[in-house]
Order: C-alpha cells, then sequence, then structure tokens
C-alpha cells in the first residue's frame, strides 16, 4: 500500500493474566480510508481496538497513530491525541442523565470555548445529518437502539476527528437500523474526511462499506483483503465466516475427547 | 433538570444547613449571650475543688456571671489555683468569698461568689483570698457517722424509755443519726 | 480432612491478602480524587449538581429521621430523668447526645445509604454502559468530571445535613418535653445552653461529620468505579458500600470520640 498510513499496528502482542489474547498483530490503516477487522466473538478484536484508542497497552509491540507512539505517550499526550479520535460504542454509551443535544454538546463544552451560539448550531447539524435533530430535547432512555446509536455516531464526530473506531456498530439492529447506520458510517467518513476501523462481526455489512478487511482468530490475522478479494478468497476460515458455515476452522465444538469415549462406548474413559 | 433549578436548591439547601449550624450555636450551644461580652480573669486558691471542671459556670446569686478558665495545682502550696473569667459587665468587692459549690445532690459543681462590704473592686489579676472548699460528701458522711456515734451512747442512756442494755447501743446509734441529719448539715 | 482445613487457612488468607489490597488501592483512589479536583473548583457547577442528587434528595429522609430521633430521646430521657427528679435537664441530655453523638453518626449512617449507595449504583451503571470509558476516549477523565464533583458535593452536603438533623432532633425534643409533656420551656432552654459548649460538641460534631462525609463518598466512589461491570457486579458493590460505609463509620466514631473526649477533660 503505497498511500499515506494513518495508523500502523507494529507486531502487538496482549495477555490477560498470563492468557495470551493478540499474538503479533501487524495491521496499516491509510488516511481517508475503511477499515474492517472482523472475527468470531471473542477473539481479541476489541481488544486490539482498545490498545490503538491507548486504553490498553500492549504487552509487546507499539501503535503509531500519525507518528505519534500511541504505547509509550503519558496521559496528557494521550488526551491531546484523543481530541483528534473518537470511538463509538457497541450500545452507544450516552450519557443518561444528560439530554441528546447536551450529549452531542459534550465533546464541544469539554474540549472547546465555543460560545453557546455556535455549541448550537454544530449540534444541531451534526443531528441533522444523523436525522436526529428532531429528538434533541429527550433523554438517551426514550431512544430506541438504532436510535441511540445515530445520536452516538453525531457525538463521535462533533469535534470532526481525525480517526473514528466504531466498537460492533451493528450489533443487535433491525435490518433497516443496521442499513441506515452502515450508511452513515460510510458517508461521514468521505464526507469528514476521517478514517475509520470498524470492529464488527457482520460480513455482509462491512464488506459492502469498506475499503480492506482484516479476518482475526485467535489472536492472529487469519487474512486479510479488499471486499472483492475476500469475497473470492479461497481461504477456509474467510470462506466459513463469509457463508456463516456451522463447522469448519472454528470448530462447532468446544475442544472434548472423542464422544464415544464420554458415552463409555470405547476404552479410555474413567469418570466423565 | 434545569440548571436554575440546581443552583435555586442548592442555595436553599446549603442555606438550611447553615441556618440549622447556627440554630445548634446560637440556641443549644453557649454561643449565644455570654461569648460576645468580654471578661476579667481573677485567681482563687482552693484546698479542694471536688468534681470542678474547665468550663463550669461561676454564679452570684443564682446567676451566670461567668466561667471557670483554667485549673492548676500548685505544687508549693498543695493548693488548687483556679483562674476564673467573669464578664466585664459585673464587677465585684476585693473581699468576696468563692466557694466550690454542687447544684443539688448530682448536680453540676460550680463557683459560687458572695459579695463582701469592701470598697475596692476585684480587677483583672486580682486574686480572691477567701475561699471556701468543695464539699466531699464520704468525708462529710463519715464525720457524721462518727460524731453520732460518739454521742450515741450517752443519747441512749438518758431517757430511761429506750434503755435495753448495752445489746441494743449499736441499733440506736443508727436510728438517730438519720434523725439528726438535719441538724449536722445546718451547724456544718 | 487435613486438606480441607489447609484449603479453609488458604481461603482466610486470601481474603485477609484481599481485604488489605482493597484498602490500599482504595487510598490510592483517594490520592487519585484529591489530584483531579480542580475541575471540580473552577467549574463548580458540577460539585452544586451533585449536591442536589446526594444532599438535596436525602433532606426529607434526614429530617423526618431527625425529628422522630428527638421525640423519642425526649420520651426516655423523660422517662428515666424523672426517677431523679431531674426533667428540666431534658433538653441537656436531648441536645447532648444529638449535637455529639446520634446527629453526625445516624445522619452518616442515613446518608451512606441513601446517596452512598446511589452513588455506586450510578458509577456502576456508567461503567457498564460503557459511559466511562466513553468520556475517557473523548480526553476528558472520569475522575475529574464524575468521581471528584460527587467527592467533594458529599463532604460538602454531609455536615450540612448532621446538622440539620441535630437541629430536627432538639425541636422533636422540645415538642415532647415541653409541648407535650410540660416541662418549663425556659429551664429547657438554658439549662441546655449552660450545658453544650459550641466549641466542644457543636464543633466536634461537625468535624465528625466531615469525617464521616470523606469515608463515605470514598467507599460509595470507590465501590462503583471498581464495580465488575456486570449487573451482578453492580448490585453487589451497592449492597458493599453501604456495609463497609457503616462499619467504617462505626469504627471511625469510636476513634474521633476517644480523641475528642481525651482533649476535653
Amino acid at each position: 500500500m503505497p498511500e499515506d498510513i494513518l495508523v500502523d499496528v507494529q507486531s502487538v502482542s496482549f495477555s490477560y493474566d498470563r492468557s495470551p489474547v493478540l499474538k503479533g498483530i501487524r495491521m496499516r490503516v491509510p488516511r481517508g480510508k475503511m477499515v474492517a477487522i472482523m472475527g468470531a466473538s471473542g477473539s481479541g478484536k476489541t481488544t486490539l481496538l482498545r490498545i490503538i484508542g491507548g486504553q490498553l497497552r500492549p504487552s509487546a509491540g507499539g501503535v503509531y497513530i500519525a507518528g505519534h507512539a500511541v504505547h509509550e505517550l503519558d496521559s496528557a499526550d494521550l488526551y491531546r491525541l484523543r481530541r483528534r479520535m473518537s470511538m463509538l460504542y457497541q450500545h452507544g454509551a450516552l450519557f443518561t442523565d444528560l439530554t441528546v443535544y447536551e450529549n452531542v454538546a459534550f465533546p464541544l463544552r469539554e474540549q472547546t470555548k465555543f460560545g453557546e451560539a455556535m455549541i448550537r448550531d454544530l449540534v444541531l447539524m451534526k443531528l441533522e445529518a444523523v436525522g436526529m435533530r428532531g429528538a434533541h430535547r429527550l433523554m438517551p432512555a426514550e431512544l430506541s437502539g438504532g436510535m441511540a446509536r445515530r445520536v452516538a455516531l453525531a457525538r463521535a464526530v462533533v469535534l470532526d476527528p481525525l480517526l473514528v473506531m466504531y466498537d460492533e456498530p451493528f450489533a443487535g439492529l433491525d435490518p433497516i437500523a443496521l442499513a441506515v447506520i452502515g450508511q452513515l458510517i460510510r458517508k461521514l467518513n468521505d464526507a469528514l474526511g476521517a478514517t475509520s476501523i470498524v470492529v464488527s462481526h457482520d460480513v455482509v455489512e462491512s464488506l459492502s462499506i469498506v475499503d480492506y478487511l482484516y479476518f482475526i482468530s485467535e489472536g492472529v490475522i487469519v487474512g486479510e483483503g479488499t471486499p472483492d478479494e475476500i469475497r473470492r478468497s479461497p481461504m477456509p476460515y474467510v470462506r466459513q465466516f463469509v457463508n456463516g458455515e456451522i463447522d469448519g476452522p472454528v470448530p462447532f465444538h468446544y475442544p472434548a475427547r472423542p464422544y464415544a469415549v464420554d458415552v463409555r462406548l470405547a476404552p479410555g474413559g474413567g469418570h466423565v | 433538570m434545569e440548571r436554575t433549578t440546581i443552583d435555586l436548591w442548592f442555595g436553599a439547601f446549603v442555606t438550611a444547613g447553615f441556618a440549622a449550624l447556627l440554630v445548634l450555636a446560637l440556641k443549644v450551644g453557649n454561643l449565644g449571650a455570654e461569648r460576645a461580652n468580654e471578661t476579667y480573669r481573677v485567681e482563687a486558691r482552693f484546698d479542694n475543688i471536688g468534681g470542678l471542671k474547665v468550663r463550669a459556670p461561676v454564679r452570684s446569686a443564682g446567676v451566670l456571671v461567668g466561667r471557670v478558665f483554667d485549673i492548676r495545682f500548685d505544687n508549693d502550696r498543695y493548693q488548687a489555683n483556679v483562674t476564673l473569667a467573669l464578664d466585664k459587665r459585673y464587677t465585684f468587692p476585693k473581699d468576696t468569698t468563692a466557694s466550690v459549690l454542687t447544684s443539688g445532690l448530682l448536680g453540676e459543681t460550680y463557683v459560687g461568689l458572695d459579695a463582701g462590704g469592701d470598697e475596692k473592686k476585684l480587677v483583672a489579676g486580682d486574686r480572691i483570698t477567701i475561699t471556701q472548699s468543695a464539699v466531699v460528701l464520704e468525708r462529710l458522711i463519715s464525720q457524721l457517722l462518727f460524731s453520732k456515734a460518739q454521742e450515741g451512747p450517752a443519747n441512749g442512756a438518758n431517757p430511761g424509755g429506750a434503755g435495753n442494755g448495752g445489746e441494743a447501743a449499736k441499733p440506736a446509734a443508727a436510728a438517730p443519726a438519720a434523725a439528726a441529719a438535719p441538724a449536722g448539715a445546718a451547724k456544718k | 480432612m487435613f486438606d480441607r482445613i489447609r484449603r479453609g487457612l488458604e481461603t482466610l488468607g486470601h481474603r485477609f491478602i484481599g481485604g488489605i489490597w482493597r484498602v490500599g488501592s482504595m487510598a490510592r483512589f483517594f490520592t487519585l480524587v484529591l489530584a483531579s479536583s480542580g475541575t471540580s473548583f473552577h467549574r463548580f457547577r458540577l460539585v452544586m449538581r451533585e449536591v442536589y442528587f446526594s444532599g438535596v434528595l436525602s433532606l426529607i429522609i434526614i429530617i423526618v429521621s431527625g425529628l422522630f430521633v428527638g421525640m423519642v430521646l425526649g420520651l426516655q430521657g423523660f422517662e428515666t430523668l424523672q426517677k431523679y427528679g431531674a426533667t428540666e435537664s431534658i433538653g441537656v441530655l436531648v441536645a447532648l447526645s444529638l449535637v455529639r453523638e446520634l446527629g453526625p453518626v445516624v445522619a452518616a449512617l442515613l446518608f451512606a445509604s441513601r446517596a452512598g449507595s446511589a452513588i455506586t449504583a450510578e458509577i456502576g451503571l456508567m461503567k457498564v454502559t460503557e459511559q466511562l470509558s466513553a468520556m475517557d476516549m473523548m480526553a476528558v477523565s472520569p475522575m475529574a468530571r464524575v468521581i471528584a464533583p460527587r467527592f467533594w458535593a458529599g463532604v460538602i452536603s454531609m455536615p450540612l445535613l448532621a446538622a440539620l438533623f441535630a437541629a430536627m432532633g432538639v425541636f422533636g425534643g422540645y415538642i415532647v418535653a415541653v409541648v407535650l409533656i410540660g416541662v418549663d420551656n425556659g429551664a429547657f432552654w438554658s439549662q441546655m445552653q449552660a450545658a453544650v459548649d459550641f466549641r466542644y460538641d457543636v464543633l466536634n460534631g461537625v468535624v465528625k461529620s466531615f469525617v464521616f462525609g470523606i469515608a463515605i463518598t470514598v467507599i460509595a466512589t470507590f465501590e462503583g468505579y471498581d464495580a465488575p461491570p456486570t449487573a451482578e457486579g453492580v448490585s453487589r458493590a451497592t449492597t458493599r458500600t453501604v456495609v463497609s460505609s457503616a462499619l467504617t463509620i462505626l469504627a471511625l466514631d469510636l476513634v474521633l470520640t476517644s480523641l475528642m473526649l481525651r482533649g476535653e477533660s
């Protein structure tokens, strides 16, 4: 890839209590593009997102965003960098004690010294972009899952960030809401000139909006490519994932002894 | 959740809290009248102050005129040296008597001032020379019993009515002791 | 058999070490809260908002309980003092017990169960729904924006609530003793004023409630912040807040009282 690289993940490893979650991940995200990290539940993709955002420190390797070594920054520098990053959480993570309007205004109030009129214009503009301007007086509890995520999306891009990370943006949505969020993410990315990393296990939606995909399984990258390459990929893991096959490289069965042994049809048993 | 409502509630809450503190200070506590007045200090020595404590009241004719400011033991005279902080509004003659008293049988211990007849008044730093120590209840009772035991046999022998000989001496001594208590107290 | 004893001892040891660990991390948390308190002061509105939620919303329970406790003290005290013919001292009894002990302690216990548990549940819920993490990703420190204002709000509210509790209690005692039973009004107040010292009794009570306020809010915010991000984790943390606040309040009360009494006589 000859393009300008914004996020460079260099052989990142990470373990929780000595059990390895990520093993030498290498990944590059070009500026202005959308990259998806795909994988089954528990494959460590959210952990990778947290490491890129600087909320977790890798046990080996490093993450470089626009030349800054994220894993080496102290908290003041990290906060300075994060003003140009944002993350959309799985369930939106809207502040439950603030109205929709105040939620979107929150980053502006905290990070800028804009006047009330300026804040109002920006907030309503972003809410208009996600189609939620009419709901600005509501509390987050009054919104449906898809609407809450749209408001969270408006909040995530209100400061026009350089990099937006999406943690499972499609999880738990009905087909309409899912399509809406997918199109909004792509539209906002292009309109803002931002760079996006989407963590998801929704293959169909991801294939239709991103520029490049990485597949993670058990902490290693098992496949990568553009959506077209992925659709044509012969790799068994990618095939299983894209087609949603039950058994394959990701086994249906939790690791166990042969079934015959457990039901005492074959020798080698003992207590179950 | 309106911003102004929060302000209003915060203000009301803090006002109510400080009002409660003020009530505790002025109405319940002693920060009211007396602390506001200036005081002057005089000293007095007592042989025994009983249960007197710092901050105990000083009364004259039953009216609160000051507080015990400090209590020290004078190691040269083996006496208690008590400093009294008296209200500047009240003055007392030089020959005023200070006594350590107890209000009621179980009440608080305080210092009582009985004014004398001197023309000159007590001023700050003066010493009250005439003092009366605390009455220690145990001593009073034992004195009483002792004196009654001495005059007991004589009392029992003279009127013939009680006469039961030496045997009854002990109960007889106990019985008049109770009856004579008011007389004993008056004598004291 | 031997194995079971050994395992029991091991569990006990683990719990003990775990407890000490917890105290240590709570102390670290406390210094972190103090270090991130700058925002709370130059944006005092954040604190005012939390004073509303923990202080103002505790008002009803504090006022009503104070009134009842004072009335009960009046009744019980009268019953006892009557035997010694000292019913005028009822004011002294009610006021001293409220100002020195019951005001700070009972108000703190009520505050812990009303506001402390709410703080833990709220922060725990913010953690479960990733609001704290989201804030962190927006380069806003949850310590400065969420934890510290709640801490300072508790520290401000607690002495005021304790004072209100004591004042309401004295009023309750007055209603029972003077209005209902008929103790002399003048004697009630004058004896009280003669016995209750502002510095030694009232101010010491305020100091106590101040310390309790710090203890409760540190425990409540720590438990919320430290709760496992699950529904069960938050509910357990809420219970733990109430239990450990109550124990801490009573233990601190013993320490503070012994220090204060020593200074007095």
